[in-house]
């Protein structure tokens, strides 16, 4: 009897230690709703991860989304452009979303490794702004492009500076250092600011560039819009660039900018739009295209179309119907809720040609 | 029949199994059980070695991209692919340092009043307390940095010290509130129980009679403990201080938190900076880019072999102090 | 003043300040948990505890997902990290030599100094990428790495403070060695062990770093060991960071419920053994 018990402990170690590959092996995947229940429970779960700018409109229209379909749930994690390419191309998440596209390099590093191109399929337009906390001032403020970029390029320093003070002459701006805030992860957002600081800046196009990370000269690092929103909210003197809804959401002041045309103009749906008529009518057939410093008297100058980067090739055919029947549902129904969260809806055009990009996803 | 004090009983076998007195014995269940524990215990070994592979491995690209260059390089740019650890290694070097400059008279001090100078009954209820504070995960800690340690540093603290030692670079510049020194703080804060439960724990190994040797020949109270019982603990306590180092260098969450987002090497304790843990916190899911990653990667390496190394030293102080207890005893 | 004014003056004075040391370590404990009591215990509500996170800027929600994912990472973390770490605790006190077990614990010692962001890293390697996604399995093999080492190194120190003449009374009277281990010695040190466990889990239970790349997070409950799960850590991180006031509630009761959670399991395991040491002086 003593003998057993030895044995029965013995055996105990050895069944715990292969627990855990045994859990792995057990652990349930997605089952078929059975036809008898009144509330399904959720059999797909499909992950995406990426851009910290749709965030706000893409967790909405999960969340909608999933009311209309209970038996899918769509993981978002807004984790950064940068983690949305990168783990696009590791295939780490089913698909992937970016207000950077994915240039060149990446494509072709992502075909190398998968086998089939990654999609980019455009779902709102939205805006960068610039919001600021200076002690005293609630004013509506006016960013010329130089003002920005050397702002960012650490040349103008202090609020009072005359290249701030001039376009805003009813304004008291008080003697207090800038503190810059910027993003310290990869992001979207970062590469449409740095997009059209690159436009309108040659000294910042040569000596920063344009990506979703960047060598920063000066400034802060937030993680995530929210990241930025939080620092700039908590720190007096601070500049920060985010997507509109998150200076609204948060009650940040942000300010107007002045666009090709020259005149100032304040993001919002109508700006954004206005920005992206021109390339509604010539949109390349990969929808990668810079809408930032766009022409038009109206136009706002840091707006950008957002892209979910959804892999050509779905092997689970389950998640493959689900996720285009969620694009066809994002190209349509879904756009309706843009407007409350401040972003613009797709032209037109562009919706016709991303459902016959559909179809590309096999 | 013999009863531990925890009452288990030792039973007579119905029936005697022969000689089996050898440690390590040759019985059918003895054989097997010391293979099943052991294959456990190698399980550890597999697990660290495999780590280390895995690290080196997966930093191949930017080692040899960059072969020794890497540690001494300041630059961190995607963009155009150049990567540098310096400014992490000074970032954590810096808010390592701030940390054990509060925390290292702070935890002695508090150590020897535990040790030493404390009636026993409010000893072990303070240590208890100090001790719980090990108990506070990173995230809460950063959590509190974010919203009392850097308001109070960007309105109270910086700038009374930029008042009094403003003629120092150390604190001159902006004061953003995040920062080295805000990193610092709250790294002091995480450290200070480790000083302060080893270092406690060391000087009381220091056996009485050379306490009581001290007492006899006519020294105070505070002559004794500092002139005799500090010095013979003293390799113990710079342990304990190596241990607490150890434990700087590698926090992730609370100094990600607070430290400002910015590869950046500059005087001011009040400048931005980051941390080797927290830019592969930061950076790590989202490096576009083999060499971008395995740059993080091998940043995560250097950390290794630098918190291996001083624990490596620490555990030889302390047991050297523990060795030389037990013989004087 | 004399000398030996002086000396008791200078006795007095470092008295105080060593005392002023100890107070001063001591406050920041207390202060952070009244903080949390403060800041966190009106959004310890219902909802809170039961409802699954809103879309951003809609109040409302909840992290009862990340609740019950933070349970899940612990089970499996125990799983991996409690049998190995027992069973090789064993070896080391009962059954080791001079080689074997040095390097065994050494190698212990070494993992447990090893930067929990690394462990991150080394699950991302050999879990994710191979399996080609995130998953509540990645995440708790990275805290069942950072168990195995503390679990190890408690079990052999609590076995060895079982005293000698057990175990040699129990072979006197002809019970073999593994016998005399689960019979006898490991009972004995049962209660330092599995308190020690107790410590271990709630040490990593705290722990964010390592899942950031591993367990990823998510919105909803989670489905399966092969799926991404959230975590409490976690959720206090993104909740804090953000510049939402109700993310910021939030974060705030969900701190007070981790901090809670982690300070019952180390007061009650420190009672516990205090009066186990306190017992075993008196024997």
């Amino acid at each position: 009897m003593m003998n057993r018990r030895s044995l029965v402990s013995l055996l105990g170690l050895a069944v715990c230690a292969g627990l855990v590959g045994l859990g792995s092996l057990l652990s349930p995947g997605p089952s078929n709703v059975s036809i008898a229940e009144p509330v399904p429970l959720p059999s797909v779960l499909i992950n995406a991860a990426g851009a910290t700018f749709p965030y706000p409109i893409y967790s909405k229209w999960f969340s909608e989304y999933h009311k209309l379909h209970p038996d899918v749930e769509f993981n978002y994690q807004s984790v950064g452009s940068g983690a949305g390419i990168r783990q696009t191309i590791d295939k780490t998440v089913d698909f992937g979303a970016s207000d950077g596209p994915m240039n060149d390099q990446q494509l072709a590093e992502a075909k190398q490794k998968l086998g089939y191109d990654i999609l980019h399929f455009p779902t709102v337009l939205g805006a960068d702004v610039p919001c600021y906390n200076i002690p005293g001032v609630t004013a509506e403020l006016k960013f010329t492009p130089e003002s920005l970029s050397n702002i960012y390029l650490g040349k103008i320093t202090k609020w009072n500076d005359p290249a701030l003070t001039g376009p805003n002459p009813g304004v008291k701006l008080p003697n207090t250092d800038i503190v810059v805030v910027h993003r310290s992860d990869g992001s979207g957002t970062t590469y449409i600011w740095t997009d059209y600081l690159s436009k309108i800046n040659p000294a910042w196009a040569s000596k920063v560039g344009r990506n979703t990370s960047v060598n920063w000269p000066v400034g802060l690092g937030g993680k995530g819009n929210e990241g930025v929103a939080g620092l700039v909210k908590e720190t007096p003197g601070a500049i920060g660039y985010v997507e509109l809804i998150y200076a609204i959401q948060t009650h940040i002041p942000y300010g107007v900018v002045e666009n090709k045309a020259g005149k100032f103009i304040k993001a919002d749906l109508a700006s954004v739009t206005a920005a992206a008529t021109g390339a509604a009518a010539n949109m390349p057939d990969d929808f990668r295209v810079s809408i930032t410093n766009a022409p038009g008297a109206d136009a706002y100058p840091i707006s950008s179309f957002t892209w979910l980067l959804i892999p050509s090739h779905i092997a689970d055919a389950t998640k493959r119907d689900d996720i285009k029947a969620f694009l066809k549902w994002m190209l349509t129904d879904a756009q309706q809720y843009n407007e409350g969260l401040d972003y613009a809806r797709l032209p037109k055009a562009v919706v016709a040609k991303e459902m016959t990009q559909i179809n590309r996803v096999q | 029949m013999a009863t531990s004090n925890t009452g288990v009983e030792v039973r007579l076998p119905s029936a005697p199994r022969g000689r089996g007195l050898r440690l390590g014995g040759t019985r059918g269940v003895d054989l097997i059980a010391k293979m099943l524990t052991l294959v456990a215990a190698v399980s550890v070994l597999l697990v660290t070695v495999w780590l280390v592979i895995e690290l080196w491995e997966q930093s191949e690209l930017s080692r040899h991209a960059f072969g020794f260059r890497f540690l001494l390089d300041r630059a961190w740019d995607p963009v155009f692919g150049h990567f540098g650890a310096m400014p992490f290694v000074y970032g954590t070097l810096v808010t390592s340092a701030v940390a054990m400059l509060i925390a290292i008279p702070l935890g002695v001090g508090a150590a020897i009043f535990l040790a030493e100078l404390a009636p026993r009954g409010l000893s072990d209820t303070l240590t208890f307390l100090i001790e719980l504070l090990a108990a506070v995960p990173s995230v809460v800690l950063g959590l509190v940095g974010i919203f009392v340690v850097v308001p109070w540093v960007r309105t109270s603290f910086g700038p009374f010290l930029k008042d009094i030692f403003g003629f120092l670079p150390l604190f001159q510049g902006p004061i953003y509130g995040v920062g080295f020194l805000t990193a610092g703080l709250v790294l002091a804060i995480m450290v200070l129980p480790f000083i302060v439960s080893i270092s406690r724990e060391v000087l009381l190994s220091v056996p009485n009679d050379l306490r009581e040797g001290a007492l006899a020949l006519g020294s105070t109270h505070w002559e004794s403990t500092w002139k005799v019982v500090v010095p013979t603990a003293g390799t113990g306590i710079l342990g304990s201080i190596f241990l607490g180092l150890a434990r700087a260098l590698g926090e992730t969450m609370a100094v990600s938190m607070v430290i400002g987002g910015t590869p950046q090497i500059a005087a001011s304790l009040f400048a931005p900076g980051y941390s080797i843990a927290s830019v592969i916190a930061d950076q790590f899911a989202e490096a576009t880019g083999d060499l971008f990653r395995q740059s993080l990667v091998e940043l995560g390496l250097v950390l290794f072999g630098i918190t291996v190394l001083l624990h490596a030293v620490a555990r030889l102080l302390v047991n050297t102090t523990a060795r030389k207890a037990k013989g004087a005893a | 003043m004399n000398r030996l004014t002086w000396r008791k003056m200078v006795n007095a004075v470092m008295s105080s300040v060593t005392a002023l040391c100890a107070l001063i370590a001591v406050v920041p404990l207390l202060f952070v948990l009244g903080l949390l009591v403060v800041k966190g215990t009106s959004s310890l509500n219902w909802a809170f505890f039961t409802k699954l996170p809103v879309p951003v800027g809609e109040t409302g929600g909840g992290i009862a997902n990340a609740i019950v994912g933070s349970a899940e990472l612990l089970l499996l973390a125990a799983l991996f990290g409690v049998p190995l770490g027992v069973a090789g605790g064993i070896y080391l006190s009962e059954f080791g030599g001079w080689g074997v077990p040095f390097v065994v614990r050494y190698a212990a010692d070494l993992l447990v100094t090893v930067p929990s962001i690394v462990i991150g890293i080394f699950a991302y390697a050999v879990v994710v990428l191979p399996v080609g996604h995130f998953s509540a399995l990645a995440g708790g093999f990275a805290l069942g790495v950072m168990l195995l080492p503390i679990v190890v190194t408690n079990t052999e120190q609590f076995l060895r403070t079982v005293p000698v003449w057990l175990r040699e009374g129990s072979l006197a009277l002809g019970a073999g060695h593994w016998k005399t281990t689960m019979s006898v010695v490991v009972p004995a040190a049962m209660q330092g062990i599995l308190t020690g466990i107790l410590l271990a889990l709630a040490r990593v239970a705290g722990e964010t770093a390592p899942l950031i790349f591993t367990a990823f997070n998510n919105a909803y409950w989670n489905r399966g060991l092969n799926q991404p799960v959230s975590s409490l850590p976690y959720m206090i991180w993104i909740y804090g960071i953000s510049a939402y006031d109700d993310w910021h509630r939030q974060a705030w009761a969900a701190a007070l419920l981790l901090l809670g959670l982690v300070l019952v399991v180390n007061v009650l395991s420190r009672l516990v053994l205090a009066r186990r040491m306190a017992s075993r002086r008196i024997a």
